[in-house]
């Protein structure tokens, strides 16, 4: 009578602190140059070793270019952030997975693609969307820098156990809505905090008709309703995704694992502290109209009115309209836009390039709108190319950029001018995330492929007929 | 940062806005720094600071009516981003004490590893706050960790609010979870052996 969640958690406790939080055992790490480089000082000072160095991966993703990755990066803060991380995981004996080495990207991206991903583990890096490995039957969450040191110093963390919430999507998604439709809309029906707490698992026939890279896009949305992290039950298709991948077990080690993932889903009594279900088909293609993920509607729905929103709530929702230019009770169908970014580690996935390629096939780019296209991974580039989508972009006056995290936070040089509207496939509309004064409305490639072409929010179900 | 904690009586700085998140705490272009310093004079950075980066006036920190060690702001506070440098920059600002009727999870877990302590209210007792507050910049708010209590002076009226007993013991005895952990370390080996 155990959750998929509860399985695996009881798997790694090392010891319960009397009163207080467990002790869980880290299967994997992933350091990426922003979030890692007080721990290692602080391992430094401690003078300490990294206790399982062989567990830790490092790769710089947020800082990295998406243009010119043979020449040094050009901003000497971001170039320095990025040697130091190199610097750190050579010090420390660590795989680093360095700007334009083949399995550079996005870790969120590599991981899942190299096999370093697996079902039943436990998965921990500083950055809240870890949540996305959670899609190949993972507990994968996000941890702040002084619990990377944790993990550096003891491979283990010191967690309060969450309480568990299965999220149920029954039914079909209809044409044109996509997995980051599935997200958003649960996410506005939760709102930005309504999984906090919680460890959430996703079930239902339209999530298991989700393919593997759909079930990242859907658990990556995971912290944007407040879970500590989301996952889905390994299966058929996710066994099949991770054959073969490099990092994978192989011989009678696979057969083993394959073995143990098959006793890794919920029991059929199991009982979580919360159940929720929707349906698919009342899901549409999603926009956000404010400045949390919480706050987004179907396409052809308006913008909810200020009294809707309890009063506690009004200032904010106020202020968030108004940093968006939007007012309430309208839709943003027909608004123009200025730019177009596809990638991040919602949506830089192999599947994401093909459907805004097919999409875009035989149309043109708004001569006023600037695209970012930017894989995911080095990976995700090749098989672009392997492909031929990067033809079909091309045609369709579509540039690809190099792979990195980009514009979904601006870290690099991509950034959303102030006052600007930009179309994103990433995970967050906050005030200022695509750069100071950027105005985001986040949705998924489709729509962003409708908009490129069109130069304004536009039904990508429209085009499609 | 390791100040130990026992009973702390101050002022407030009110944020009556909710859903909070990270990127609005410390923006992403201010996480390229490598060490844990000067994160709070960047706290807020886009609401505190126009382009040019003369103070905006009506913003809270600005406003030379409110000050002290303790940070009242709206539900859910602390959302998106794990980035530990939004707890450095609250820390870094100064402020020992985040009072709100719900965080979020990893920015929670965050500020008390820096030795901010995140003190949940319900959502009746943040409202009285705020008006009192706001009547009175002056009103004094009590926390009371040994005994988990936090008191509106203005108002007399108080709550209890939750703290894991483990993260308690840390922050009055300035420890830290590494030092734990490192205690423990033929455990681990036990369990990676079994």
């Amino acid at each position: 009578m155990n959750t998929l969640f509860d399985k695996i958690w009881d798997a790694h406790v090392v010891s319960t602190v009397e009163d207080g939080p467990t002790q869980l055992y880290i299967d994997r790490l992933f350091c990426h140059e922003v979030t890692s480089p007080q721990a290692f000082s602080g391992m430094r000072d401690r003078g300490l070793k990294c206790f399982r160095p062989e567990k830790i991966f490092c790769m710089p993703d947020h800082n990295i270019p998406t243009l010119n990755q043979d020449k040094p990066i050009e901003d000497p803060v971001s170039r320095t952030q990025v040697d130091e991380l190199k610097k750190n995981a050579t010090d420390f004996g660590l795989a680093y997975f360095g700007m334009g080495h083949k399995k550079n990207g996005i870790i969120h991206v590599v991981g899942p693609e190299n096999g370093l991903t697996l079902p039943g583990m436990t998965i921990v890096c500083g950055d809240s969307h870890t949540s996305t490995h959670g899609a190949m039957g993972a507990i994968a969450f996000g941890i702040g820098t002084s619990e990377v040191e944790m993990v550096m110093a003891s491979q283990c963390v010191l967690q309060s156990r969450p309480m568990t919430m299965r999220i149920t999507v029954d039914g079909k998604l209809s044409k044109g809505v996509t997995a980051k439709d599935m997200a958003l809309y649960i996410i506005s029906k939760m709102t930005t905090g309504g999984a906090t707490g919680y460890f959430v698992e996703y079930a239902g026939e339209a999530v298991r008709d989700l393919t593997m890279e759909g079930r990242l896009t859907l658990c990556n949305l995971s912290i944007e309703m407040g879970a500590r992290g989301g996952m889905i039950a390994p299966d058929e298709k996710t066994i099949e995704y991770i054959k073969g991948r490099e990092y994978a077990p192989k011989g009678e080690a696979w057969d083993a694992a394959v073995a143990y993932w098959n006793t890794l889903k919920s029991d059929a009594d199991a009982v979580f502290d919360k159940e929720i279900t929707f349906k698919a088909e009342d899901i549409e293609p999603m926009v956000t109209y404010g400045t949390n993920p919480g706050m987004g509607m179907g396409i052809t729905s308006s913008i909810p009115a200020v009294e809707s929103v309890p009063e506690a709530g009004r200032i904010s929702y106020a202020k968030s309209l108004e940093y968006m230019g939007f007012n309430a009770g309208e839709s943003i169908l027909g608004k123009k836009i200025d730019y177009v970014f596809l990638g991040s580690c919602t949506n830089g996935r192999i599947e994401d390039f093909r459907a805004f390629a097919a999409f875009v096939q035989g149309k043109k780019k708004a001569a006023d709108v600037v695209a970012w296209l930017v894989p995911g991974s080095w990976g995700v580039d090749q098989q672009i190319r392997e492909e031929g989508l990067d033809k079909i972009l091309a045609e369709a006056g579509f540039e690809l950029r190099q792979p990195g995290c980009s514009a979904c936070l601006a870290m690099n040089e991509d950034k959303v001018p102030a006052g600007k509207y930009a179309v994103s496939t990433s995970n967050r509309n906050f005030e200022g995330r695509q750069g100071p004064g950027a105005r985001t409305i986040l949705a998924s490639p489709l729509v962003a492929a409708a908009a490129a072409i069109t130069g304004e929010i536009t039904d990508p179900r429209v085009l499609m007929a | 940062m390791k100040e130990k904690f026992n009973i702390t009586t101050s002022t407030c700085v009110p944020l009556p806005l909710e859903n909070v998140d990270t990127d609005q705490i410390i923006p992403a272009r201010f996480l390229k720094a490598t060490t844990k310093e000067g994160f709070g004079d960047n706290l807020f950075r886009d609401w505190r600071f126009d382009k040019q980066g003369n103070p905006i006036p009506s913003f809270v920190l600005n406003n030379p009516t409110y000050s002290g060690k303790i940070l009242v702001a709206g539900k859910n506070f602390g959302s998106g981003s794990s980035r530990e440098h939004a707890a450095w920059a609250v820390a870094g600002y100064g402020f020992r004490i985040v009072v709100s009727s719900f965080f979020a999870d990893i920015f929670k877990n965050n500020a008390l590893n820096n030795f901010v302590l995140p003190v949940v209210v319900s959502e009746e007792f943040l409202a009285e706050l705020f008006t009192s507050i706001n009547a009175n910049p002056k009103t004094e708010v009590e926390v009371d960790l040994p005994n988990q209590t936090i008191t509106n002076k203005a108002t007399g009226n108080s709550e209890h609010f939750q703290i894991n007993a483990y993260k308690k013991h840390c922050l009055m005895n300035g420890l830290d979870d590494i030092d734990y952990l490192l205690s423990n370390k033929d455990k681990i080996e036990a369990w990676e052996n079994k």
